[in-house]
């Protein structure tokens, strides 16, 4: 059977591999949307973190010859760490300021961290092996998918539903909402809101090293991986609405999709799908899809 | 300040028009400036900085040390710069180079847009220019110039190499995928050919955008063609991402992929799991012989890492200029571009290489195979010879060609 010429077998495929790649633009754009809705900072640094995940699990690897399993957990803890230590040496100095400065400042650590790199490893980059226990495919019928893609989705969507549970129904989650909402009136009450900040800002930043350590096994470990990401996950966020959690989560996957479908029709066409839905939406719905419009 | 400012003005360019004039007085020795200046103009920081940058600069300078430091006791000095993967920039620092800070010969020139933009500054200024990491092969039709050598390898040598010896080798079905501008296209094109005259079938391309990471439903692609050589007509980042997701989706052994332009940089990168079987079109191998030996281990030590073929390349061809210098007794352009041409290149990187009048340095090429993890037996042991293809045979013929100075133009 044929949709418009594609057999549905080969449409079955692309789907598949959209909600991969939806997979990790939901984690991304998740964390994303945390640092945005609480700190408003544009992180530019955030593709950058996700290159620093893949990192830090090829660095223990290699020197302490720590397995995958132990950097999954390990390498976003230390990268969220040193975000913490950024946030609070330099990123806490412009909150209240026009937001141009936040991206400024993220863009040039992205510069500096991708230039390191860049020195230290070189640009083509570092092999870093799929786990043991993962390797191989299942013949799902419609195509052949490698079993590690198929965790991808399974982690990726485990975590964007635990973060979501974690800010929407549990009292920590109201807590930061309402540092969100009102920060003094919450201060007010003894909860130490710059401290909730700096946590906030750890947990994004973790989210995109946890992604990172994700694709090490798929996308290779190198300097650039993070910087052709961000600009899509930006358009994510933007198209489920700035700081919207659920948006983040439900866009990413969707636009993953989209994204798959398109190359299967028109290949050349798959890296600007994103910014023409952008485009849309915003026209029709300014504030995104599951943004509110500020009164 | 008003009133300032002309002075100034005037104090600045009579010093720009005394550097102009200091870059083209011609010393009574023959020598220009009382110094023979080599520029290395490359990618410091960018995508191509691992198959050129800074090791790159380290081969010409080796070169220029075991050549002994001068020439007619004129010393030689060694420059470099970043043109940033910017053909404006590339040629801006050219100009500069050649206009104001009196280099003799610019080399390296990774990029196929960098090196054509230079190429037609040097050809304005009358200097030499040696391209030894990009691809086009307009460097020697459409752009070449009596000043202008293509040393190492070129698009075409690629296509010769891997494409016709796959064909003949029983791979007549064909599936591309190719990164969609001038340098993926090109290739793609020149292999298709390559393909067709052998009696092989071209079942499709599929074209992604530059610095792509996610290659998956491209693989599903290529794996739906049934064609039974998929074609990686990119290279860098690119390549390996291709590479990886062709393995990751068993595409091989039913399908092999073939890459195009693969340096030895990605295979290190790749690592010989991934890697293994792959038939790449290199024009050199470090472990080739006891001279590639000897020169590599040197250039590790310096380096750290083992040479590719355009490192060697920029060694190779730094001394060959060098020699010409020598020969000629002067470093007058002409002069040593008339030597360049009657000088036989004889070292570790080609024998019984020559220049053609249109500037293609014409060598043999080679064909190898990636070893499986389990038949390297030490650091680097990589790659296998599986053919020699002749440097008649591997590069473009000289009647084909567009260069204009074959016309007696």
């Amino acid at each position: 059977m044929d949709i418009f010429g594609v057999p549905i077998q080969a449409l079955m495929g692309q789907l598949m591999l959209g909600i991969v790649n939806g997979s990790f633009y939901a984690v991304l754009s998740l964390g994303l949307a945390i640092i945005f809705g609480v700190l408003k900072i544009v992180n530019f640094a955030h593709g950058a973190f996700f290159m620093l995940g893949a990192f830090t699990a090829f660095l223990l690897g290699q020197h302490l010859g720590a397995n995958y399993w132990v950097a999954l957990v390990a390498a976003p803890i230390a990268v969220a760490l040193f975000g913490m230590l950024f946030e609070w040496l330099f990123l806490r100095r412009l909150y209240g300021l026009d937001p141009i400065y936040g991206l400024l400042l993220t863009f040039s650590l992205v510069l500096v961290l991708e230039g390191g790199f860049r020195v230290a490893f070189g640009s083509s980059g570092q092999p870093y092996a799929t786990p043991e226990a993962l390797r191989g495919t299942i013949n799902l019928g419609f195509m052949v998918l490698p079993i590690y893609r198929g965790f991808v989705i399974l982690a990726a969507v485990l975590t964007c539903l635990v973060t979501w549970y974690v800010i929407e129904r549990t009292s920590v989650g109201a807590r930061l909402r309402a540092a969100t909402e009102r920060a003094e009136l919450t201060q007010a009450f003894g909860i130490n809101v710059p401290l909730l900040v700096t946590l906030t800002y750890g947990v994004g930043v973790g989210l995109a090293a946890f992604a990172g350590v994700l694709a090490a096994p798929i996308f290779h470990v190198n300097p650039s991986m993070g910087s052709s990401l961000v600009i899509i996950i930006f358009a994510v966020v933007v198209i489920g609405g700035l700081g919207s959690i659920m948006g983040a989560i439900v866009t990413g996957l969707g636009l993953g999709v989209v994204e798959g479908f398109t190359r299967v029709f028109y290949s050349e066409f798959s890296s600007t799908i994103v910014f023409l839905v952008m485009v849309l939406v915003l026209l029709i719905r300014p504030a995104g899809l599951f943004g509110r419009e500020e009164s | 300040m008003l009133a300032k400012l002309p002075s100034r003005t005037a104090a600045l360019t009579s010093v720009v028009l005394a550097l102009g004039a200091a870059s083209g007085t011609m010393a009574s020795n023959g020598f220009s400036d009382d110094v023979v200046r080599i520029g290395v103009l490359t990618d410091m920081s960018g995508i191509y900085s691992d198959l050129s940058g800074e090791a790159a600069v380290e081969a010409v300078r080796m070169a220029v040390e075991d050549f002994g430091g001068e020439v007619h006791g004129v010393p030689i000095e060694v420059i470099y710069g970043d043109h940033r993967n910017r053909a404006d920039t590339g040629a801006s620092r050219a100009r500069e180079w050649y206009d104001n800070d009196g280099v003799d010969m610019i080399n390296d020139l990774s990029n196929s847009g960098v090196a054509l933009a230079v190429a037609a500054v040097a050809d304005e200024r009358q200097r030499h220019a040696i391209s030894n990491s990009a691809s086009n092969i307009g460097l020697t039709n459409d752009y070449c110039s009596p000043y202008v050598t293509h040393y190492t390898y070129d698009a075409y040598s690629l296509a010769q190499g891997t494409g016709k010896t796959i064909v003949e080798d029983g791979g007549d079905t064909w599936f591309f995928l190719t990164v969609d501008f001038a340098f993926g296209i090109g290739l793609e094109q020149q292999v298709s050919d390559v393909v067709r005259e052998a009696g092989g079938h071209v079942m499709g391309a599929a074209r992604h955008p530059l610095d792509t990471t996610d290659f998956s439903s491209y693989a599903l692609q290529a794996q739906a063609s049934g064609a039974e050589i998929i074609g990686i007509a990119s290279t860098g980042a690119d390549a390996i991402n291709a590479i990886n997701a062709l393995s990751e989706f068993g595409v091989s052994p039913s399908q092999r992929p073939a890459a195009l332009l693969l340096w030895f940089d990605d295979i290190v990168s790749l690592g010989l799991d991934t890697a293994q079987g792959l038939l790449i079109n290199n024009a050199f191998y470090w472990d080739a012989d006891e001279g590639s030996r000897e020169f590599s281990e040197r250039f590790y030590e310096r380096t750290g890492r083992m040479p590719n073929m355009a490192h060697a390349g920029n060694y190779s061809s730094t001394m060959h200029y060098l020699n010409a210098v020598e020969a000629a007794g002067t470093d007058d352009p002409d002069a040593v571009s008339e030597k360049m041409r009657e000088l036989e290149i004889n070292d570790f990187f080609a024998t019984g290489g020559y220049i053609r009048p249109n500037g293609r340095m014409v060598h043999d090429q080679y064909l190898w195979e990636v070893k499986a993890p389990d038949e390297s037996e030490y650091d680097y042991d990589f790659l296998r010879l599986v053919a020699t293809i002749s440097g008649e045979d591997a590069f473009q013929p000289l009647e084909d060609s567009t260069c204009h100075l074959l016309n007696g133009g």
